[in-house]
């Protein structure tokens, strides 16, 4: 491709574009204005040839929608905006991204170079302002500079630990000609993102693994990063360890495998949660001990070493002390350990596992997903759909008591199936997310769960679904409550329900608003005809179901308690 | 417990690279003592000296924060006892106060200072040490009226025998390993 293009002097802006095509760019989700006009201008001829561009209805939509295709194809997501207002309505989704450790190559517009620092119609110092939330960021003045800034971004965004990398190019950098000469970055004198392994390392963590009586596995975001879902089922299933996931770990490990153990944190499941302080071994892949999978970091793996593979070294040892930590790729990693530990199984050790399921089966699950009478729950949709699906949909999340519902409950069998907002709990994530899968996987069917909160913070995107006919099947959970918010208000202050209850519009109107088939649940009996109907639907479609207005979310791991405090049923004061 | 440490930080010359390094010193709420940006030994790149009073614990989770920018190259943190450092202060006084007797003069003599600057007007006194010696001259000067004083950031040297350039060039291998690699992978593939 370089070759053809060698010698023509083309525009900074189309310059751009063939650096896009160069890093296989075929999808750029964005927003135009007037700094970023000569960059629309030069899509106007490529566009139909090999780039497509979404428009979506806000740049936050655009920044989700990219992070989200990013995520189910494994590929850099690419955004675009302009300058001043288009710039700074991305930064919660920059800084979703980088919390999520997900590549994305924002590209802002800025004014023309000789007005920077003036406070030029809308100029913004977006460097500044996305310094803390990007993995790396630069501002290009001159056209030349394109081809090889862009290529370092891609780079940057895409290998260690990869992150969201913005890239802001004034308008006279657009609009300068250059000799187009692409070179990929392939490394950096001041960032090396591959970490020999150190084999000491590997050699007394696998001792510690062999010697283990309790060991148990933790699941983070970074074996889907890494791909290194196969050489973690190989290891599981030689060591015979059971594996707990993060929140974002959700999809590295079928649900249904025998060795799976359950979800970590805050809303996770009782056992894992409960048996990480019972544990006498954590081997903790590709995670970072966020404060809402230890809870109280004093009383936090009281009986375990603790083995940490992490390729961010400021991981290691950042929130919790650990014995071994192995500054690495999980899947290198994984690899070099899989030939140096036991084959073994710990069968007391599971069948505690699987009696605390059964606790929490009782107490909780019965009640959430297989209720007779009562409102709708919120368990019950989601275990409805994932048996209907087999695990196989591709499922987003908005954020709130739905999101821990739908993670709880559905039962994901293939990597990157899930879709949600971990890191930075971004409400109004998961409509633009959707956008954004439809648009990566067109073949799989992509289902959000959103709350009747979350729907209306970037409700605008439906009309992106409208524009694009993206058939995405959007399942409002709608408790007329942030949900979430109150729960906490039910459980931490006296029930005082101060602003969150809301009154909402009629959904199915809006959708239809949209050309979007809708319909509205209200009663058990025809919940799974609905769903059934909005599951075979071609186009792009809405349910909204009507569920229990003050149902909790449960177990729980209380604010300031330890993970073996968790609580199946509602504290004290809640019954009084 | 709490103690001094330096931290010697190379970097890329790019800019907006010192509002990378101090929002991670913000957001580790950490006061910086002092800053001092220069050149270095190795052509492009460009060091920073920052002075910060904090714990063993939570210098080493700053230095792998700072690590991680990605146009940072190296970072080291070092103890007063393992650096030869240097700070340089400036002070004014007026003349007329140098001229009514020689106590000035003596002062500036036996602090191992220096002038600087001599006007009608004003004199400049120069003196470099630990911030200890500045500020003892300080005091001394101060019953003559210290019309202005400045104190520069720190600036060190380490005793570690291990050079940057060292550094630099395992880093650069790494890298090319990394190369020879992908070079391996890619034939592999095409076979
Ligand atoms: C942008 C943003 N603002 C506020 C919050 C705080 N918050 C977390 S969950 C929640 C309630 C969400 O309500 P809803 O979308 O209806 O979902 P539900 O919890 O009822 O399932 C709120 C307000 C947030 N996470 N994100």
């Amino acid at each position: 491709m370089a070759k053809t293009r060698k010698k023509e002097k083309i525009t900074g802006a189309k310059a751009l574009l063939y650096s896009l095509l160069e890093e296989e760019v075929e999808t750029i989700f964005g927003y135009p204005g007037g700094a970023i006009m000569p960059i629309y201008n030069e899509l106007y001829d490529i566009e139909d040839e090999k780039l497509n561009h979404i428009l979506t209805r806000h740049e936050q939509g655009a920044a989700h929608a990219a992070q989200a295709y990013a995520m189910v194809t494994g590929k850099t997501g690419v955004c675009f905006a302009t300058s001043g207002p288009g710039a700074t309505n991305l930064i919660t989704g920059i800084a979703n991204a980088f919390l999520d450790s997900v590549p994305v190559v924002f590209i802002t517009a800025q004014v023309t170079s000789t007005l920077i620092g003036s406070d030029a119609f809308q100029e913004t110092d977006i460097l500044g302002i996305s310094m803390p939330v990007t993995k790396w960021n630069y501002q290009i003045k001159q056209a030349e500079k394109i081809p090889e800034i862009i290529s370092k971004a891609f780079y940057i965004a895409s290998s260690g630990r990869p992150g969201p990398v913005l890239i802001d190019i004034t308008k006279d950098a657009q609009l300068q000609t250059l000799a187009f000469n692409y070179q990929k970055c392939t490394s950096l004198r001041s960032y090396n993102p591959n970490i020999p392994l150190n084999p000491a390392d590997i050699e007394s963590a696998a001792i510690l693994i062999n010697h283990a009586r309790k060991p148990l596995i933790l699941a983070g975001h970074g074996i889907l990063i890494s791909k290194a879902g196969k050489e973690l089922m190989a290891f599981v299933e030689k060591t015979g360890i059971p594996v707990a996931s993060t929140l974002l770990g959700l999809s590295a490990f079928p649900v249904k495998h025998p060795l799976y153990a359950g979800l970590l944190g805050m809303h996770g499941n009782y056992g894992p949660n409960v048996k990480t302080n019972e544990a006498d071994l954590l081997i903790a892949i590709g995670m970072r001990f966020d404060d809402r999978v230890t809870g109280d970091l004093k009383r936090y793996a009281i009986n375990a070493n603790i083995i940490h593979i992490e390729i961010d070294r400021s991981e290691l040892n950042k929130n919790v002390e650990v014995d071994i930590e192995i500054h690495g790729d999980a899947k290198e990693v994984l690899k070099a350990l899989i030939d140096q530990v036991k084959a073994n199984s710990y069968p007391e050790w599971l069948s505690e596992f699987k009696l605390c399921n059964k606790t929490e089966t009782d107490k909780v699950i019965k009640r959430e997903c297989y209720p007779s009478r009562g409102e709708i729950r919120m368990g019950e949709i989601v275990s409805l759909i994932s048996e209907k699906t087999q695990g196989e949909a591709i499922i987003i999340t908005d954020v709130g008591q739905h999101q821990m519902a739908t993670a709880r409950y559905y039962k994901f069998k293939n990597p990157n199936s899930l879709i949600t907002s971990g890191g930075l709990g971004t409400m109004g994530f998961g409509l633009p997310a959707a956008v954004g899968a439809k648009v990566g996987k067109p073949n799989v069917p992509v289902i959000a769960f959103i709350g009747d909160g979350g729907f209306q913070m970037t409700i605008q995107e439906l009309g992106t679904i409208l524009q694009y006919q993206l058939p995405v099947k959007i399942i409002i959970l709608n408790n007329s409550f942030l949900g979430m918010v109150r729960q906490w208000q039910d459980m931490f202050f006296d029930k005082r329900y101060a602003s969150t209850e809301l009154v909402n519009p009629d959904f199915v109107k809006i959708a239809e608003g949209f050309d979007i088939s809708a319909r509205r649940v209200k009663e058990r009996k025809t919940l799974e005809i609905s769903i059934d109907e909005m599951l075979s639907c071609k186009k792009p479609c809405l349910l909204e179901i009507m569920v229990e207005k003050e149902g909790n979310i449960l177990p729980m791991i209380e604010p300031g308690s330890s993970v073996s405090e968790i609580t199946l049923c509602l504290s004290v004061n809640k019954d009084l | 417990m709490k103690k001094e440490f330096t931290i010697s930080l190379f970097t890329e010359h790019h800019i907006g690279i010192l509002n990378q390094v101090t929002i991670i010193f913000t957001r580790r709420q950490l006061n910086i003592e002092s800053i001092a940006a220069s050149g270095s030994a190795v052509k492009g790149i460009h060091k920073l000296t920052i002075v910060v009073n904090t714990t063993e614990d939570l210098i080493e989770k700053v230095q792998r924060q700072l690590e991680k920018l990605i146009d940072v190259l190296k970072v080291f943190v070092h103890t007063n006892d393992e650096i030869i450092y240097q700070e340089i202060a400036l002070y004014k006084v007026q003349t007329t106060e140098l001229m009514k007797s020689d106590i000035i003069e003596f002062i500036v003599r036996s602090s191992n200072a220096r002038f600087l600057e001599i006007t009608p007007e004003y004199v400049v006194i120069e003196k470099t040490g630990h911030k200890q010696d500045t500020t003892d001259l300080l005091n001394k000067l101060d019953p003559y009226g210290v019309l202005q004083f400045v104190r520069s950031g720190r600036i060190a040297i380490t005793k570690q025998t291990k050079e940057l350039m060292a550094y630099l060039k395992e880093m650069d291998e790494a890298n090319n390993i990394k190369q020879d690699k992908d070079f391996v992978a890619e034939i592999k593939s095409d076979l």
